[in-house]
């Protein structure tokens, strides 16, 4: 539970600012939340406390864990990734391609590729968006705004703007499977999240994550390949927002390059925030992103739940990220 | 930026100031050039209904485009004002039956405030501007909906609302002149009052500012109000020209914004930049893609629609290198 934040360094050479931050205990705000949150709702929601309130809640919140990994990342290394919801398009439109017309004739060659080419490409853009932020020196978000809008654009003109429909057991396993009763989804996010936090706590990755982000001259002084590193954290983000497109679709049994992803970056974004990663970089949490998407997802459905518009759902989900973010700041 | 490769500050802010002034005639010559391109090769580039067209379309990009290039200017970004401007038609159409003065009155009354949430979020709550932004991205957005009910809202066409959008004067259109003046007086107010001179100084360094007593936390909340409120116009233009509020209308504009402010040489890091290279850049993205619409129509290129964020991403991301590029190079012995 207290991975990144309270580990010390392994590593003698490992440069995380240190000492600069109060101790308090680190998840202990989300968490109290997320309890509020599910008392009002067994309270006041009926029928919240049913396997299938569990398996909604948690199916949908599965992509915005999955892209928050990635985001958690990022921002720890004080950048940011606006580009997370175009490229989840871009694979949502790249994968039904390779399904529906399979090279060689074969099927089964096609849903394998149609798993696997869409995610490299997304995380073949999460490069280039490295490779800006890098090579270039371009301001993150600036880098990755380009992608926000012509990512999109690409997957439009892939699709040339056609809702692709598709029925494919074999392919929507990654969004409609249920082994043991538990949807794919569900364990791919706790896969990643396990994956990631370990990263984040136990390898010298992780620990170079955070010297990046806590203080990058001294970071580049100490030895740290700030370059690489950066550019590896935009490239797992956009191979994380490819595998969150390919469930999106399957879910859907349809991708339509105007709609998947759509505002996915505030969602992960928020969830960061609301996980207590600072979004000034060197600090991160990924279990604290698990807890954030678990609270954004836990108010929506409390929205929804009370007949609440989707519409005012966005305005008020506006007003989580800015108070979670402002909190964050108080915080430091 | 690197420390271990970033130029001293004063030569660095010297060669922007180059690179800034270098892009502002490289731009002005690209204009003209394709103009010249245009009226060699298509017959009608120059006809009265192509250019009040291109004047027309890109009059909303540009109002928007001036309230950004004063966002930038202070460092810092707005990109709520795709949605605003949609919140604001729709706000413009609903109002429309009481004539155009109390929807235009009322629309950009109603953006403005939008706009000043956003400055007092980032200048009181000291948020960062693309969060604070993005976030109000969604809530203007669901704002529109929410007023519209999820649809479209056709404007009254009795009380004068569409004259805005559709009328004009010696065959000028009216937006086309409101765009100019608009920006006539932006450029005034950047170069010749203390407001503008304050916006200069605070993206060239906040906390010298905020030493030296300017009232930083003012002049932030009025530059983000003025792009809302230029948002807001934008959106009552939409409404006024297409005879409809239009709530999912606006997507992208804040790239093609920021893009045309950026082509005009004024930098991303703020402290410097020109209202009228603004303006030049708005033109040439413009007339780029009514170039593209002649050559569509000849039929050497077939780009669909969707092509055109690819290509203003693409133009967004050649200018901010290239800006970059020349930047570091002239700072280097």
């Amino acid at each position: 539970m207290s991975e990144g934040t309270t580990t010390p360094p392994l590593r003698p050479p490992a440069p995380a600012k240190q000492g600069s931050h109060r101790r308090s205990i680190p998840l202990l705000g989300p968490l109290l939340a997320l309890l509020a949150l599910l008392l009002f709702n067994i309270f006041f929601t009926p029928n919240f406390l049913t396997a299938q309130t569990l398996n909604v809640n948690l199916t949908q919140v599965a992509t915005i864990v999955i892209v928050g990994v990635g985001m958690t990342l990022v921002i720890a290394t004080a950048g940011i990734d606006l580009s997370v919801g175009a490229l989840m398009a871009i694979a949502g439109a790249l994968a039904p391609m390779l399904f529906l017309n399979p090279p060689l004739g074969s099927p089964a060659l096609g849903v394998a590729l149609a798993f696997v080419l869409p995610v490299l490409a997304a995380g073949a853009f999460g490069m280039f968006n490295g490779l800006l932020v890098t090579r270039f020196q371009i301001q993150p978000f600036i880098a990755t705004l380009v992608l926000f809008i012509a990512g999109r654009g690409i997957a439009q003109v892939l699709t040339n703007g056609q809702l692709q429909t598709f029925s494919n057991t074999s392919f929507q396993v990654i969004g409609l499977g249920r082994p043991f009763g538990i949807p794919v989804q569900v364990i791919l996010m706790l896969v990643v999240v396990a994956l990631f936090a370990w990263v984040m706590a136990r390898t010298v990755f992780g620990r170079q994550i955070l010297a990046v982000g806590g203080n990058e001259r001294a970071a580049r002084l100490s030895g740290v390949p700030v370059n690489r590193v950066k550019l590896a954290v935009y490239g797992i983000s956009g191979l994380l927002s490819g595998i969150a497109g390919l469930i999106v679709i399957s879910i859907n049994s349809s991708s339509d390059a105007n709609q998947v992803g759509l505002n996915m970056e505030l969602d992960a974004i928020a969830a960061v925030a609301v996980g207590g990663t600072a979004l000034t970089g060197g600090r991160a949490t990924i279990v604290g992103t698990l807890l954030g998407a678990l609270i954004i997802q836990l108010i929506r459905y409390s929205l929804l739940a009370r007949g609440v518009p989707d519409a005012a759902a966005l305005v008020v989900k506006a007003g989580i990220i800015l108070l979670a973010v402002y909190v964050q700041r108080q915080r430091r | 930026m690197s420390l271990a490769q970033s130029p001293p500050k004063g030569a660095s802010v010297r060669n922007a100031r180059v690179v800034s002034a270098l892009q502002r005639y490289g731009v002005l010559i690209a204009l003209s050039l394709l103009i010249l391109f245009g009226t060699l090769r298509y017959e009608n580039f120059l006809s009265p209904y192509n250019i009040t067209t291109v004047l027309s379309y890109n009059s909303m990009f540009g109002l928007i485009a001036l309230g950004m290039a004063f966002v930038i200017i202070t460092g810092g970004i707005d990109l709520s004002v795709g949605s605003v401007a949609a919140f604001a038609s729709v706000v413009a159409a609903l109002l429309s039956p009481h004539g155009l003065w109390v929807a235009l009155i009322g629309a950009v009354g109603a953006a403005a405030v939008l706009g000043l949430i956003n400055g007092a979020i980032i200048a009181y709550l000291k948020i960062l501007p693309f969060i604070t932004t993005l976030a109000m991205l969604l809530a203007a957005r669901g704002l529109a909906l929410m007023l519209s009910g999820n649809q479209s809202v056709s404007a009254d066409y009795d009380h004068g609302f569409t004259t805005l959008g559709q009328g004009s004067v010696f065959g000028v259109p009216y937006i086309a002149i409101l765009l100019f003046v608009a920006f006539a007086l932006g450029a005034v107010i950047l170069r010749y009052t203390r407001f503008g001179r304050r916006v200069l100084a605070i993206g060239g360094n906040e906390e010298a500012s905020r030493l030296m007593g300017l009232p930083v936390e003012r002049t932030l909340l009025s530059v983000y109000t003025l792009s809302g409120a230029l948002a807001g116009l934008a959106g009552v233009i939409l409404a006024s020209q297409f005879g409809a509020g239009q709530p999912t209308e606006g997507l992208g504009w804040e790239l093609t914004a920021i893009a045309a402010v950026v082509v005009g040489g004024t930098l991303l890091t703020g402290g410097m930049g020109s209202i009228g290279s603004t303006l030049v850049g708005v033109l040439l993205l413009g007339v780029i893609f009514n170039v593209l619409n002649f050559e569509n129509g000849r039929g050497t290129i077939s780009l669909t629609v969707y092509w055109q964020s690819v290509i203003r991403g693409a133009f967004l991301l050649l200018v901010v290198i290239l800006q970059n590029r020349l930047t570091r190079a002239r700072a280097e012995p």
